[in-house]
């Protein structure tokens, strides 16, 4: 028997875990999107597969699975597909260092924050390969207009951060979470309420949700960057974005929420509560507002979001200070 | 064998290959925007030139959806061409359902029964109330919200179905008659169209709050395209384009058809020439539509719905005329030339929206994709009408 | 300056609350659409569906229909073709005329011999549904109120074949039916 050493097999028990566990939260958070924007429409949504189409994400993806894959012709098809595995790949590794429970962190890391932080970066190259690869200039808009997008909000997401590791001292997302109480007044965001605020319009921002979704605003642009990916590719992209999702919004939950804890019984559960909520927020959200324009997008963060973030960032120096 | 080479063809190009030609210019990229694009609602094409995202030159094509709706006329009765009225714009049929059937009574000289005009102004003015719902939503839905085009189609279905009881159809209509209509109007109709008055005020509110006044839709509409008299004047725009510049000109008004001089309604009319100012025209002229429709339930005379003694086949005199009405677009004519036989010798039609789009080459200039979109969308254009 | 630019986005953003108020407040409110195979629509009042043929009121097998040909001519779309039959009946003398059937021509009346009475006779009421415009001109310029529209809304098909219907044969199936 090879013998292999304790942590390789803790993180692939853990790639294991997180790949079903990120297929799962896929088909569930497509289902919830859809149901969501049904019922505000007044229309029942998914219906027909399973019992109130609770199978139709599952169909969807088997679907998606048998298409064909489609490269264009005189597309650069190396990166071309390469660019959907690089967009879905780091969005696996961005969940091991999180803490789900008191008990459940994959890999505890004392730079967690910051390994997330990064590997969601990777994500705009993908974007970026897919927009130029595929020989569309609705693609090469979508990219450029991805790449703006993702530079300018990953300042002020990152002055939102900061505070928080000066409140708690710690890169480390098990300890930021242990560093808040169980009820809501003991979390971050009683300290941080701006930049709560901030930190959610980023992610929204660098999830490409609406309001924001302009690289692939598909009345402007078709369908953005994935304009020409068929199949599987389109589907990559697809679970990346949801991924994405629930990793900023378990970042949100663990860095101002209170992570894995809560009242009475703290827990996993608390942990995806929290999760949900915010990821249906973001789904109310999309299915409320119009898109804002390009220049608008950029104002909103360079005239708005980093002089606020960086003010929210000296206040609360100061106070730790004193 | 030909006696053209189609390699000189293909040099020569059509006037949209020859003008869009690549150049070495750097900078700038060419883009072609429909026929199949997700805001340009049906097959209209644009060519623009682009540099990043800002517009350095956008051109129209049209022609997609041509059916050749005025020949159709010349071999058609007069009455074979009634139910082609409703094609030509599929929102506001009964708009054009008037406009020719005004045009062929005005050359036939045929009295058209008080009751008959005034469900006509009823059922016209409910359409357009439909015809302007769709168009917010299909509006919204080019901004990226999704929401309000549900909304709005759950208010359309009801003046769908009411319209449906009359009329016999949905969308595409071909209800009126030459002096007349083809049926009488119910007790049902009446109090249905009563109630629905009142259920679309209180809709109204919720749009407002919804969509009007929300800070990102005010951003996306306010200060953009810029339309002044004098473009509106060069390219003959009409309607809500016209009135968000700042002049109030209703053919409703202007040259009052039918019974509309009986009714108290006001012309909306907004001075800041931009989108927004179109867009709220068009909410103010829901409102509008309203009001007219409850002061024609309230004085609905008793008569015939339709003249007694139309003809069946009927053979206007020799000679010509030319019928306008208000639209939800804008001026509708028919202008029509009879040589005294039963079909009509040339049939010209006047669409609003031909006029409208013309005008987009010369705004979208300098503006941003983004904005480009919203520009089109605010013209509210039918490309079927455009085309014809 | 600056106060009112704040007050203005602080405006806004209450905006973007009043906004998810209102979805919000949708979300919980009944659906409005309809399960169609489960349910079906009340309204169908007033429907057009494709026409048919108005039985006569003491006999509702028969077509009130004259075989006219009124409604043939003013269709614009030209799907309806009557098979007439003419049938001369002997005013005194008992002579048969041919009768075979053709579709039938516009204004193309059979010219009656001195002192027989021709009748005509339907035979076929064939319907192109597919180039219908559902307009409503044939039912109206019927003489004898003899066509009206079906409220036929589930009718589908494979194929244009299956558009093309004989609407007398229809009748008569109807009363084999029965
Ligand atoms: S409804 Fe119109 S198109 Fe249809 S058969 Fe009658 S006349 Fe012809
Ligand atoms: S118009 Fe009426 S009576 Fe004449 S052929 Fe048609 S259905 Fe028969």
């Amino acid at each position: 028997m090879i013998n292999l050493p304790l942590p390789l097999i803790q993180i692939l028990i853990g790639l294991i875990g997180i790949l079903a566990f990120v297929g799962l939260n896929g088909l569930v958070l497509v289902y919830l999107e859809r149901k969501i924007a049904g019922h505000i429409q007044r229309r029942p949504g998914p219906f027909e597969v399973g019992p109130h189409g609770i199978l139709q994400p599952l169909a969807d993806a088997v679907k998606l699975v048998g298409k064909q894959l489609i490269t264009p012709k005189g597309a650069d098809s190396v990166l071309y597909w390469a660019a959907p595995i690089i967009s879905f790949a780091p969005a696996i590794v961005c969940f091991l260092p999180l803490p789900f429970g008191p008990k459940l962190t994959n890999i505890d890391i004392n730079v967690g924050l910051v390994l997330i932080l990064a590997f969601t970066g990777l994500n705009v190259l993908a974007l970026c390969l897919a927009g130029w690869s595929s020989q569309n200039k609705w693609s090469l808009l979508g990219a450029a207009r991805d790449i703006s997008q993702s530079v300018a909000y990953e300042i002020p997401l990152l002055l939102s951060v900061l505070p928080i590791m000066m409140l708690s001292g710690s890169l480390n997302l098990y300890e930021i979470s242990t560093s808040q109480g169980a009820w809501p007044w003991q979390w971050h965001i009683i300290y941080q309420p701006l930049g709560f605020f901030i930190f959610f319009i980023c992610i929204l921002a660098e999830t490409n949700r609406a309001p924001f979704d302009l690289p692939e605003a598909e009345s402007e642009l078709t369908a953005g960057f994935h304009t020409e990916y068929s199949g599987m590719g389109f589907g990559l992209f697809f679970l990346a974005e949801y991924s994405y999702m629930i990793v900023a919004c378990a970042m949100a939950s663990i860095l101002f929420l209170g992570g894995f804890n809560g009242p009475i019984v703290s827990g996993w559960w608390w942990f995806l509560f929290k999760v949900y909520a915010l990821l249906i927020v973001m789904i109310w959200l999309r299915w409320t507002y119009p898109r804002v324009r390009f220049d608008q997008l950029l104002n909103i963060c360079w005239k708005w979001l980093i002089p606020l973030s960086l003010i929210n960032l000296l206040v609360t120096a100061l106070f730790i200070k004193l | 064998m030909l006696d053209f080479k189609l390699d000189e063809i293909e040099q020569s190009g059509d006037f949209y290959t020859r003008n869009f030609q690549p150049t070495p210019e750097e900078n700038k990229l060419v883009l072609n925007m429909g026929p199949q694009h997700p805001s340009t609602h049906g097959v209209l094409r644009i060519i623009l030139e682009i540099d990043g995202e800002y517009i350095l030159r956008a051109e129209p094509v049209l022609g997609y959806i041509h059916r050749m709706q005025e020949k159709m006329a010349e071999v058609k009765t007069y009455p074979q061409y009634l139910p082609n009225m409703g094609r030509v714009d599929y929102l506001h049929a009964l708009a054009w359902n008037w406009a020719y059937a005004g045009a062929v009574e005005k050359l036939m000289g045929l009295e058209v029964p008080e009751r008959a005009e005034y469900i006509r102004v009823i059922t016209c003015e409910l359409n357009r109330i439909n015809s302007h719902l769709l168009w917010w939503g299909a509006y919204l839905l080019d901004l990226g919200a999704f929401t309000p085009i549900m909304y709005a189609f759950a208010d359309r279905e009801i003046v769908m179905d009411i319209l449906q009881r009359i009329t016999g159809s949905r969308l595409t209509y071909c209800y009126y008659r030459f002096g007349g209509v083809s049926a009488d109007i119910d007790q049902k109709f009446i109090n249905d169209t009563r109630e629905f008055c009142k259920y679309m005020r209180g809709r109204f509110p919720i749009y407002k709050d919804l969509v009007t006044d929300n800070i990102i839709l005010r951003k996306r509409v306010e200060d953009i395209g810029h339309i002044n008299l004098e473009t509106c004047r060069k390219y003959g725009a009409t309607g809500p384009v016209l009135r968000g510049s700042g002049k109030p000109y209703d053919v409703r008004r202007a040259e009052p058809y039918s019974v509309y001089d009986r009714f108290d309604f006001e012309i909306p009319v907004y001075d800041e020439k931009d989108a927004l100012a179109r867009y709220l025209v068009r909410m103010d002229e829901m409102e509008q539509s309203l009001r007219i429709i409850e002061q024609a339930l309230d004085s609905l005379p008793e008569g015939d719905y339709i003249h007694p003694k139309t003809p069946k086949n009927p053979k206007p005199p020799k000679g010509e005329a030319y019928f306008a009405v208000e639209g939800a677009r804008g001026k509708i004519g028919v202008y029509l030339v009879s040589d005294g036989s039963k079909s009509p010798y040339r049939l010209k039609l006047r669409s609003p929206g031909f006029s409208n789009l013309s005008l987009f080459a010369e705004i979208a200039r300098g503006t941003l994709l983004a904005d480009a979109i919203s520009i089109l969308g605010s013209l509210d254009l039918v490309i079927p009408e455009i085309d014809r | 300056m600056m106060v009112k630019k704040i007050a203005q986005t602080l405006t806004g953003l209450w905006s973007l609350v009043v906004g998810l108020r209102v979805t919000g407040k949708n979300f919980f409110q009944p659906q409005i659409t309809v399960h169609y195979p489960r349910e079906k629509v009340e309204s169908i009042e007033g429907y057009r569906g494709h026409i048919e043929l108005v039985p006569k009121d003491n006999d509702p097998f028969t077509a009130r229909c004259m075989a006219c040909g009124s409604c043939a001519r003013v269709c614009p779309s030209g799907c309806i073709t009557l098979h007439i039959k003419k049938v001369t009946e002997p005013a005194v003398s008992a002579k048969k005329e041919d009768n075979s059937q053709k579709p039938e021509q516009n204004n193309q009346k059979a010219a009656p011999a001195k002192k027989t009475k021709t009748k005509r006779v339907l035979e076929a009421f064939e319907l192109n549904y597919n180039y219908c415009s559902l307009c409503g001109l044939c039912v109206q310029s019927c003489p004898a109120g003899g066509l009206r529209f079906s409220d036929n809304v589930y009718l589908a098909g494979f194929s244009r074949k299956e558009f093309e219907f004989d609407l007398l044969a229809r009748m008569r199936a109807q009363k084999e039916g029965k």
